[in-house]
């Protein structure tokens, strides 16, 4: 089984990303589970049709610690499992804690097991926990591969560069690789050749430049993916790509985040045109 | 040799701690709080947290020691502990029926971020605080200053919750002992009391954490500020505080909220600082000191002369917290001995330059550190390094004493394993003449037991 951890700034696209990625996987047939790991508990809307309810934080506090798989495990779009982890309201408690709490639990329940017959597991990481719930995903024994979701943004970019510094810290110790950067489009100029400069100066790879299309969006307001509501379009086959390449991936490295000024200088040289 | 890795050479160390000079902020809190007639404190954490110091405080006092916890488990740390305290609350009201409930936060609840004012708030809107009855609260991450903190925290937790201010100004003097024991609370007030001084004294332990065995068990002892004292404080004329650490800014609270004019005094350890309590209760009271209190002076001052041939350039070592070791160095070095070494895990400054104040102008070698790194291992160091032939400070010092064949004053908190603190004060003259046979019954024990034949005297 290939864990994967999805990463990126908040609001760039990770979550529909990941779905849509899942979702043109489980179409190649390979058996998908999805870790949403936000307390919005919105990682996998598109493939389950709708939010879900009783994500496995309000089961385990419902519930006490007698949580069973089924209690917290559904089944969408293409056979694939779906968990959310949940978390506290905005402003109260610990999200951090809430993601340590809930992978954990999952292991425990044997989420990951061999009988499972898993091909991935993906986890989809909320953008904005900087404390040491960000990195349980990628924690001794969790996820093996990362991909960071970035636009050619300067702030997506810079987000980009600090996860980075994030995976180095856990690549010694836990053996996590960067697998690559897919490239979510906000059409800003120079973005593909910008993203794919970024990559290499970080050491890894552009595995996709996922362009934008408002299929998308009609999709999300359907809950669905696009692979799921217009399987015929060009953006399908997009995520179908991203899909492959996945698959087929071999670059694994540890990557090196670069400095600040040189972000900046890849701006200028890239973004003004 | 218990302590038989502590080495001789004391090398640089900046992220390790060895036996540390002090403890938990909710501590300082709980012990605050108890100070107040009929409260329960109330530990807003795990139930761990509140064993660990309702067990510390019992283990120093010999008395039983009620508190409540918010029981946090693995959902409330990710969903906040809002619903817990809220509960706890309503219960504590319904099954304990204390007057006040005293919430104190932990490390958990504090780094979860949970709001006590806003749940206080919603608990009073919610009407799960009965008509007459008070929850207070104070923010005490211990992973923040010491215990001496939390005590501060929850003296200022108790102004802002109980003191109020009337139109009738009562004349009255506050008085706010930082941490010392019940029997140094009482003494306190007795001095104030024989100076003619109308007093409100808070919080007041007293008769809470010395009470008398009367054969029923009162699950809220005879003592304590009540509330009814507290909401005529804020209309006093005038606030003394005994110990810039521990009530420090809780006196200065009182002068913001209430602009109740005050003064900043130390805890009155030793003839000086004694002074400096009487004088300060003079200038607010107006009246002569009277003579009951200068025959205790008297007493004092006839003992440090009498005796002073067994004192004079003796090394002392102390470990402590701030509001007592100021004072303590200041009696030692008047009584012409020599505290060389001063440790203390409480934080600040102005700790540090209380110590070099004492010693301005006088030709004194004295090591003093607190705060980071200021560690029961490290003054073992120094003890090893330049040996002393007392050491003052809580139980802890038992080892390093132990090992080290020195003297040992037990004094501070916690003791652990010796009963009387509680009873006897400190403070004072009286106290500090108390203090001074204590250190003369050491320093001649020691000289009965290692003197040869020859020189064993009868008469010292």
């Amino acid at each position: 089984m290939r864990k994967v951890a999805i990463y990126g700034k908040g609001g760039i696209g990770k979550s529909t990303t990941t779905q849509n990625t899942v979702a043109a996987l489980g179409e190649m047939g390979k058996r998908v589970m999805v870790i949403g790991c936000d307390p919005k508990a919105d990682s996998t809307r598109l493939l389950l049709g709708g939010l879900v309810q009783g994500t496995v934080l309000d089961t385990l506090r419902e519930e006490g610690e007698d949580v069973e798989l089924g209690d917290v495990m559904r089944t969408g779009f293409a056979d694939c499992r779906c968990v959310e982890s949940g978390g506290p309201e905005p402003g109260v408690g610990c999200a951090g804690r809430g993601i340590i709490t809930s992978i954990n639990l999952l292991e425990q329940l044997g989420a990951y097991e061999e009988d499972k017959q898993l091909d991935y597991a993906f986890y989809d990481v909320l953008g904005d926990v900087v404390c040491g719930g960000f990195a349980m995903p990628i924690r001794e024994g969790k996820a093996e591969e990362i991909y960071i979701v970035v636009s050619g943004e300067m702030m997506a970019m810079y987000a980009a560069n600090n996860i980075c510094k994030g995976i180095r810290k856990f690549a010694d110790a836990g053996g996590v690789r960067l697998g690559g950067l897919i490239c979510n489009s906000r059409n800003v100029d120079n973005e593909k050749e910008m993203i794919e400069q970024l990559a290499k100066q970080i050491g890894t790879q552009m595995i996709h430049f996922v362009p934008r299309d408002n299929i998308v969006q009609r999709a999300e307001i359907n809950r669905k993916t696009v692979i799921d509501y217009e399987p015929d379009c060009g953006q399908a086959d997009e995520y179908r790509t991203l899909a492959a390449n996945i698959e087929n991936n071999d670059m694994f490295v540890i990557p090196k985040p670069i400095e600040i000024d040189a972000l900046e200088h890849l701006l200028v040289e890239y973004g003004m045109v | 040799m218990l302590l038989r890795h502590t080495s001789v050479d004391v090398a640089e160390r900046n992220a390790l701690t060895v036996n540390p000079a002090k403890t938990c902020q909710p501590i300082g809190a709980m012990y605050a709080a108890l100070g107040i007639h009929g409260c329960l404190p109330h530990s807003h954490g795990s139930q761990g947290c509140c064993s660990y110091h309702r067990s510390t405080l019992t283990r120093h006092y010999k008395e039983p020691v009620m508190a409540a916890t918010s029981s946090f488990t693995e959902g409330a740390s990710v969903f906040g502990g809002q619903a817990n305290l809220l509960k706890s609350i309503e219960t504590i009201f319904s099954v304990y029926k204390p007057e006040v409930i005293a919430v104190h936060s932990t490390c958990l609840s504090e780094t979860i971020g949970d709001d006590l004012n806003q749940i206080v708030q919603k608990a009073r809107d919610d009407g799960k605080v009965p008509e007459g009855k008070k929850v207070i609260f104070a923010s005490t991450p211990s992973y923040v200053g010491s215990h001496v903190t939390g005590y501060a925290n929850m003296v200022q937790g108790i102004i802002r919750g109980l003191v109020e201010r009337h139109a009738e100004p009562t004349g009255k003097l506050n008085i706010i002992p930082g941490w010392c024991e019940p029997a140094d609370m009482a003494e306190i007030k007795r001095i104030a009391l024989a100076m003619g001084a109308d007093v409100t004294m808070f919080p007041d332990t007293s008769n809470v954490m010395n009470a008398p065995m009367t054969g029923k068990h009162e699950f809220y002892p005879r003592g304590g500020t009540t509330i009814e004292e507290l909401s005529r404080a804020g209309d006093a004329a005038y606030t003394i505080g005994l110990g810039p650490f521990t009530a420090g800014p809780g006196t200065e609270m009182m002068d913001k909220n209430f602009s109740t004019p005050h003064s900043i005094q130390d805890l009155p350890y030793g003839l000086a600082a004694t002074d400096r309590y009487i004088m300060a209760l003079k200038r607010v009271t107006g009246g002569d000191v009277p003579e009951e209190l200068n025959t205790e002076r008297g007493r004092l001052l006839d003992m440090m002369t009498d005796m002073h041939q067994y004192l004079h350039g003796k090394r002392v070592a102390l470990f402590g917290d701030p509001d007592l070791l100021i004072p303590l160095t200041e009696f030692l070095r008047d009584l012409d001995m020599r505290p060389v070494q001063v440790v203390t895990g409480t934080p600040g400054k102005a700790f540090a330059r209380r110590m070099k104040e004492l010693f301005e102008g006088r030709n004194a070698q004295i090591n003093v550190k607190n705060g980071q790194g200021a560690d029961l291992f490290l003054l073992h160091q120094w003890m090893k390094n330049e040996p002393v032939d007392l050491l003052i400070g809580n139980s802890y010092g038992k080892y390093m004493a132990r090992d080290e064949d020195t003297s040992f004053l037990r004094m501070g908190f916690p003791i652990l394993d010796r009963v009387g603190h509680s009873y006897f004060p400190y403070v004072g003259y009286t106290g500090a003449l108390r203090l001074l046979e204590k250190i003369l019954g050491l320093f001649m024990d020691r000289q009965d037991r290692d003197s040869p034949e020859e020189r064993f005297e009868l008469a010292m």
